[in-house]
């Protein structure tokens, strides 16, 4: 091959003269970006990606910037975690060994639109980010119910999809009745909400994980788990029919006023499973007799608007597990850990909203003041 | 043509290909771990930080390689600009060798997670967490692996260029 031809020509020849191998390497080189283009998903637009389930929740509860696009209204909390040594039976995770372990939190309220009122039929949640003393962390989202309206992200997906507001604010009952016709979970899910009293205050309600988590032991015994916190403050329930009359930030204005008389506590339980108990399927409760093992105490000793404590800029993902407790087969466990991950990402990207809380800020965001994060 | 005969070490060449095969594999996970919602995605999560990490251990291993054995030079009659390309994009798969793993650690630290490898495996924080910084990183991170790939893709076509049309030993330098 002579270097001193042009290289249109040196090509040219090398074509004529190696057709072959020039078609093998184009092929070669198409095949594998090609394959990759399958692999992305850029090719199959029927997967069920984050980013679509992240655009129905903005499409669903409007795009509201540097917030999250589920639970958006939320304050941070600080505590610790006081463990008993009861959990080390069934997990090796350090935080169960008795001593204490450090966390921070958030008390949120369901739902994309971080400045709605409280007094709604929605999730009230309490989210942990708990840090043993060696370094380990586990993180958890819980919900106040014991039980989730959906089993899968698909059925995640079709339920927001069917419940958008159409132009007139209001979600098409048509669509609505068609998505619960078909989803019998759902509408358990509904009933389930029309008869348990709602909690009165972020204080007094039981957060639940609802997975299903694998806890391994030292041993390498696994068991599966769900786990709930059980509120020493008492119980009250909101009359469901007064909803509408609350004040626009009754939940959270409590929460502070509360902290103030002392810390809040519950206890830690960890339920576990007999075999047969369905492990993979959120809208299943498991018998009222299964075992619990109360493993501490959660105590919470501060709460905090969540520009002056770390909360805001935590990703709660749920698969940000210890050595010792493990994903179930749950397939909403990955679905979460996926979703969280694009909403964190985006919200990041659009700088992190301050809390609609802190009423000072509250109307600085209104007015579309972006914080420094 | 002058056929060249000189060889990679054979150190060198198992690198090569094992962190070929590496790359390629990670480059496949994370395109596909972002891409769904599925099983799927906490699986290849749990592959995409070990392998990653190796990749970074591997190539400063590779860098020491390549210190002490010098490549074979390239056949003579090689033209400039193939030179300078190969060199650049050599230097360019060093670079995105060591930057992608690097980036993919400090991302997580910045993003506030704890930078799990595996179960029994954290690595310490190596950028404050701070949300600007996870976004720029993040950004990088996703723009270079398809830099990345474009870059191995040309490379493969130069590759098979020098085995199949020129048929120049640059090939057998490497593979055999
Ligand atoms: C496939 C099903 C689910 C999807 C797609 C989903 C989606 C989301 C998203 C996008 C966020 C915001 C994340 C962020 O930006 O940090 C979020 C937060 C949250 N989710 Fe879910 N979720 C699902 C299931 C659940 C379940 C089963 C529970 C209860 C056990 C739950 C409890 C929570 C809680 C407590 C938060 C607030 C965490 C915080 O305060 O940062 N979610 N969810
Ligand atoms: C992810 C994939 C790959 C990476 C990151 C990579 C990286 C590199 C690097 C950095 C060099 C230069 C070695 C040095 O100067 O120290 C090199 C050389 C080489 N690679 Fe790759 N490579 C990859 C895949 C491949 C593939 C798939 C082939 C062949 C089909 C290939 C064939 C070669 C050959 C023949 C050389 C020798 C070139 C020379 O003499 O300078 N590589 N590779
Ligand atoms: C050579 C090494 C690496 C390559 C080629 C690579 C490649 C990729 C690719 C192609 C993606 C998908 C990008 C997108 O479309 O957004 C990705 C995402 C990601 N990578 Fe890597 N990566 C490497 C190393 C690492 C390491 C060592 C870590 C962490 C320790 C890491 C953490 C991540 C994370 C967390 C994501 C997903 C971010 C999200 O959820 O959006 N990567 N990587």
């Amino acid at each position: 091959m002579n270097d001193r031809l042009p290289l249109r020509q040196q090509l040219g020849r090398a074509l004529r003269e190696h057709g072959r191998a020039a078609a093998l390497i184009a092929a070669t080189v198409g095949a594998v970006a090609l394959l990759f283009a399958f692999d992305a998903g850029w090719l199959d637009p029927r997967r069920l990606t984050p980013a679509k389930i992240a655009n129905a929740l903005e499409a669903h509860d409007g795009l509201h910037e540097g917030f999250r696009r589920a639970h958006a209204k939320g304050v941070c909390f600080v505590g610790h975690f006081d463990a008993n040594g009861e959990g080390v039976r069934l997990s090796k995770a350090r935080v169960f060994a008795a001593g204490r372990s450090s966390l921070i939190g958030r008390f949120s309220t369901g739902g994309g639109q971080p400045y709605s009122p409280d007094g709604r039929l929605v999730f009230h949640a309490m989210a942990l980010s708990i840090t043993a003393a060696n370094g380990e962390q586990w993180r958890t989202g819980m919900d106040d119910t014991p039980v989730f309206p959906v089993a899968t992200p698909q059925a995640f997906l079709d339920f927001q999809v069917a419940t958008q507001p159409d132009a007139n604010g209001k979600p098409d009952p048509a669509k609505v009745a068609a998505y619960l016709q078909a989803h019998p979970e759902t509408r358990a899910f509904m009933q389930w909400l029309k008869d348990h009293p709602l909690p009165s205050s972020f204080a007094n309600g039981t957060y639940y994980s609802i997975n299903a988590f694998r806890f391994i032991n030292a041993q390498g015994d696994s068991h599966f788990v769900r786990w709930s916190s059980l509120p020493e403050t008492p119980f009250a329930a909101i009359d469901k029919d007064r909803l509408a009359t609350l004040d626009h930030d009754f939940l959270f204005d409590d929460v502070r006023t509360r902290i103030t008389h002392g810390p809040l506590r519950w206890h830690l339980l960890l339920t576990l499973a007999k075999d047969g108990d369905p492990t993979n399927n959120a809208t299943k409760q498991w018998p009222d007799d299964r075992e619990s093992v109360d493993v501490g105490t959660l105590s919470i000793e501060r709460v905090a608007s969540e520009e002056d404590s770390p909360c805001r800029d935590l990703n709660f993902d749920p698969l940000i597990l210890p050595p010792g407790i493990a994903a179930s087969g749950d397939p909403l466990l990955a679905a979460r850990s996926a979703v969280y991950s694009t909403s964190f990402t985006r919200r990041a990207s659009e700088g992190p909203q301050p809390s609609a809380q802190a009423p000072a800020i509250h109307d600085a965001a209104q007015n579309g003041n972006r914080s420094k994060p | 043509m002058n056929p060249h005969t000189e060889h990679f070490v054979l150190p060198a060449r198992l690198l090569h290909w094992t962190m070929a095969l590496m790359i390629i594999a990670m480059l496949f996970i994370g395109a596909a771990m972002v891409s769904t919602v599925s099983t799927a995605h906490s699986t290849l999560v749990a592959w995409h930080r070990p392998i990653g990490s190796a990749i970074l251990l591997l190539v400063l291993l590779r860098i020491v390689v390549r210190l002490r054995h010098p490549p074979p030079a390239l056949p003579s009659d090689i033209p400039a600009w193939q030179r300078h390309a190969a060199r650049l994009s050599h230097w360019l798969l060093y670079a995105l060798m060591i930057a992608m793993p690097l980036i993919g650690w400090a991302m997580l630290a910045a993003g506030g997670y704890p930078v799990q490898i595996f179960s029994t495996l954290r690595l310490p924080p190596i950028a404050p967490h701070d949300l600007h910084l996870y976004t720029v990183l993040h950004r990088l991170h996703t723009y270079l692996a398809y830099l990345f790939l474009l870059t191995v893709l040309m490379h493969l076509a130069a590759a098979m260029f020098h085995g199949l049309i020129r048929k120049d030993g640059v090939f057998r330098s490497m593979a055999s």
